[in-house]
């Protein structure tokens, strides 16, 4: 399909190159580290100096010691969070797809919901999924996301709510659309 | 006056009657004096009497049993030693408060080994001992529990450097012990062993809090030591602790004050949590209530009974919704002082308008402090409506991602009685989100209507003009707060010349400089201490401060790689002591 490459279209190398990480994403988006040098313009001049669309706001989340919690709460209720977080079966996911001949692994906490989702399996496996309906899943679709969930069954991406998902999903697997139809008829 | 009672004990009979005496003729024996001094216990009047002149100076010396050192750099264990031969209580400050937002390194300092070891040559019969972010070691632990026989009291809130191995110790040798109070301490915690090394003697505890520790304790040995405990008021456990063994432990203890549970959430039966529930009814005199740890909606209607006297409640860890936190507040009439996360939203803060019209104290923690979604967490509505229905609102601690100035003008409004006011708007140098203007008429309104106001936490986006305000309306004002606000010099400069009270003063990000360091030469004297960390200062501005007071000590630390004339960190504060012994590396005492 994709075999005629253009090789001076960058996008097309990169969608090929082998590496961690998610296609569609690149080394700008890697986390800050949480010291971040202070910042001595006063707010007077970051207002003058940059509009809405120009700056990329300051990564004032990791602001050493900002918001003021002590790390006491801040530890605790970190733990909190993980020990919700800890049920889920596994953040990466492995994703396979019918034909491919590799696996894949993605971080499903990295999405907000299913349209994001479903467009990186898209760009990932280069298929084409559609869009999600109750009554017919991806019925029309060359491909369709599946997933295992905790009790090991095998169910259509997108009939429980996101965070539901999101804990419950332990692998994906991109089906073809003709042996999806038994998952996605009512 | 009866000329007997003029006779001080040193004086002849006569001389006190004498035309030429140099004491006054209303001198009182130095042991009337001295009994009318005992009973002054606030350190103030002490430092006050103390400056009448030289025999009150005395005779308040011999009476003082309470120490409080709010710097303990600010004094020496030699110099307190010499002046006061009777203590029993100490209470030491050690670390800039920013330090619990790690904007202070490791081994800074703080130590209190040396403090201990003066005071086990000079105050053997040490009574209690209350630290706050002090370091202390297990060997200091160990010390402090083998040098004072009758040691009673300890409480360490925000201290690192231990670990429970240093509790063992306390547990082991303290026969007396009255109050163990471990809070919020960075430790390394080797297991909950400490609690099974109280002896089977020791019936003495009145006060046991040990919720910030993570592992398991013996419940056995817990149990054990809350039954012969018959005096014990406070019990505040870890989340070790489960819901079927908290009611074990009430059934003992019924006359309690304040409990903290331990961890909330555990599959029940009905006949335990019946069992729970009448433990929680039979706690008459229950009027502080914390911990709750993982606090569901399923197991919060057992504390409905124990509500009614509660005057303090600190939800702070459990991450309740609005209307799980509706039912507990509708329950809590008397309330005085509440504490929640911001998992309860606005709503959840309308109920507590409506639900506690006694309420005095109100804060707000974040829940995820790091998350920028602005759909989580409090707004400004939900301040009007505490404000709206607590008229006696006089402490907020806020947290929120948004506010505007017309709300904190009506809420002081409402509520003109704040004597602290922190509002932290966790987005730094946000502005008014509905006008985009800068917060400076709110704080403005604040300062201006709370003329009590002793302690302020400002943020969001602000100018020169919220300093101007607080330099002018702020008389009362004795600690500010400042992150990522100001424009310029003139900002600090109005708060130096403009609050007479003030006595701690600490600012991160903002862009005050060398005018605005050295327009305060003469006003730090006067304070406890001044924070500067990431602003404009710079090294030559800091000498000279240091040079032009000689009883100032002006410390700077520099963060890696940046320019050598900048000074990163500046902590200034007065000291009878000169420039600190103990002074790592990496502070430059100049």
């Amino acid at each position: 399909m994709e075999k005629g490459v253009a090789y001076d279209n960058d996008m097309n190398l990169k969608a090929t190159e082998l590496r961690l990480g998610l296609p569609g994403t690149d080394e700008s988006q890697k986390e800050y580290s949480s010291f971040v040098k202070s910042n001595k313009r006063s707010s007077e001049e970051m207002d003058s100096s940059c509009n809405e669309e120009e700056c990329a706001p300051a990564p004032k989340a990791l602001v050493v010691g900002w918001p003021p919690v002590r790390s006491y709460r801040k530890n605790v209720l970190q733990q909190q969070q993980k020990k919700s977080d800890s049920d889920v079966s596994g953040m990466y996911v492995k994703v396979s797809m019918d034909g491919a001949p590799y696996l894949r692994k993605i971080d499903i906490k990295v999405y907000k919901n299913y349209p994001d989702l479903l467009i990186a399996l898209e760009n990932m496996f280069k298929c084409s999924m559609g869009v999600y309906s109750e009554r017919e899943g991806y019925n029309g679709s060359e491909y369709a996301p599946t997933y295992e969930d905790k009790d090991g069954d095998w169910m259509l991406v997108g009939d429980v709510p996101w965070d539901m998902f999101v804990t419950s999903c332990k692998r994906l697997r991109i089906m073809k659309g003709s042996e999806a139809k038994g998952l996605g008829c009512q | 006056m009866d000329p007997k009672l003029k006779k001080t004990k040193d004086s002849s009979s006569n001389s006190a009657n004498s035309p030429d005496s140099t004491h006054s003729s209303f001198l009182f024996p130095d042991e009337v004096l001295e009994r009318v001094l005992s009973l002054l216990h606030s350190h103030k009047d002490r430092s006050s009497v103390s400056l009448v002149c030289k025999d009150w100076y005395n005779a308040e010396r011999w009476t003082r049993t309470k120490l409080f050192i709010g710097n303990c750099y600010s004094v020496s264990p030699e110099i307190v030693a010499r002046r006061f031969p009777r203590i029993k209580s100490v209470t030491l400050k050690g670390k800039p408060r920013f330090s619990d937002f790690n904007l202070v390194p490791q081994y800074w300092g703080a130590d209190v080994h040396s403090w201990l070891v003066m005071f086990a040559k000079v105050y053997p019969f040490l009574e209690e001992l209350r630290l706050k972010r002090m370091t202390l070691s297990d060997e200091s632990l160990k010390f402090l529990a083998t040098s004072f026989p009758g040691f009673k009291a300890l409480s360490l809130l925000s201290c690192d450097g231990f670990s429970t191995d240093g509790l063992k110790a306390i547990a082991t040798h303290c026969k007396n012990l009255t109050e163990l109070d471990i809070q919020e301490n960075g430790i390394d915690d080797f297991g909950g062993g400490w609690l099974s090394c109280f002896s089977e003697n020791c019936s003495s505890l009145e006060v046991l809090n040990f919720a910030s520790l993570s592992s398991d304790v013996s419940f056995d040995a817990l149990e054990k030591l809350v039954r012969r405990c018959k005096s014990l008021r406070i019990l505040k456990v870890n989340k070790s602790i489960s819901l079927d063994q908290l009611q074990q432990l009430l059934v003992q203890a019924p006359q309690l004050i304040e409990l903290g549970t331990g961890s909330f959430q555990q599959e029940l039966t009905p006949r335990q949590y019946e069992d729970l529930e009448t433990a929680f009814s039979n706690c008459k005199n229950l009027q502080t209530l914390s911990g709750l740890w993982e606090a569901t909606s399923l197991h919060l209607p057992v504390l409905y009974a124990a509500c009614a006297s509660l005057t303090f409640l600190n939800l702070s860890y459990a991450t309740l919704r609005s209307d799980e936190l509706a039912k507990l507040v509708a329950h809590s009439p008397n309330l005085r002082r509440l504490w929640v996360l911001d998992t309860v939203e606005d709503k959840g803060l309308e109920t507590v308008g409506s639900s506690c019209p006694l309420l005095e104290e109100l804060r707000v923690y974040p829940a995820d402090p790091f998350e920028l979604d602005l759909h989580h967490g409090v707004t400004e509505a939900g301040f009007l409506a505490v404000s709206h229905g607590c008229r006696k609102l006089h402490y907020v601690l806020y947290f929120c991602r948004q506010m505007t100035n017309a709300a904190v003008a009506t809420i002081v409004q409402n509520c003109p009685d704040f004597t602290h006011f922190r509002l932290c708007i966790m987005n730094p140098g946000e502005p008014d989100y509905l006008t985009n203007e800068p917060m400076d008429e709110a704080f403005g309104a604040v300062v201006k209507t709370c003329t009590n106001l002793q302690r302020l936490a400002v943020s969001g986006l602000l100018t020169d003009l919220t300093f101007e305000y607080i330099g002018r309306y702020a008389k009362n004002l004795e600690t500010l707060s400042v992150a990522f606000a100001g424009s310029s010099d003139r900002g600090m400069q109005c708060v130096l010349q403009g609050c007479p009270k003030l006595r701690k003063l600490e600012i991160r990000d903002s862009p005050f400089g060398n005018a605005a360091l050295l327009s305060g030469v003469e006003k730090y004297e006067t304070m406890r201490s001044l924070w500067m960390s990431a602003c404009n200062v710079t090294m030559s501005a800091c000498r000279l401060l240091a040079k032009d007071m000689p009883r100032l000590n002006v410390e700077v630390m520099r963060d890696e790689g940046s320019d050598d004339r900048q000074a990163d960190k500046v902590y200034v504060y007065r000291s009878v002591a000169g420039p600190r012994r103990d002074a790592p590396p990496f502070v430059l005492t100049l």
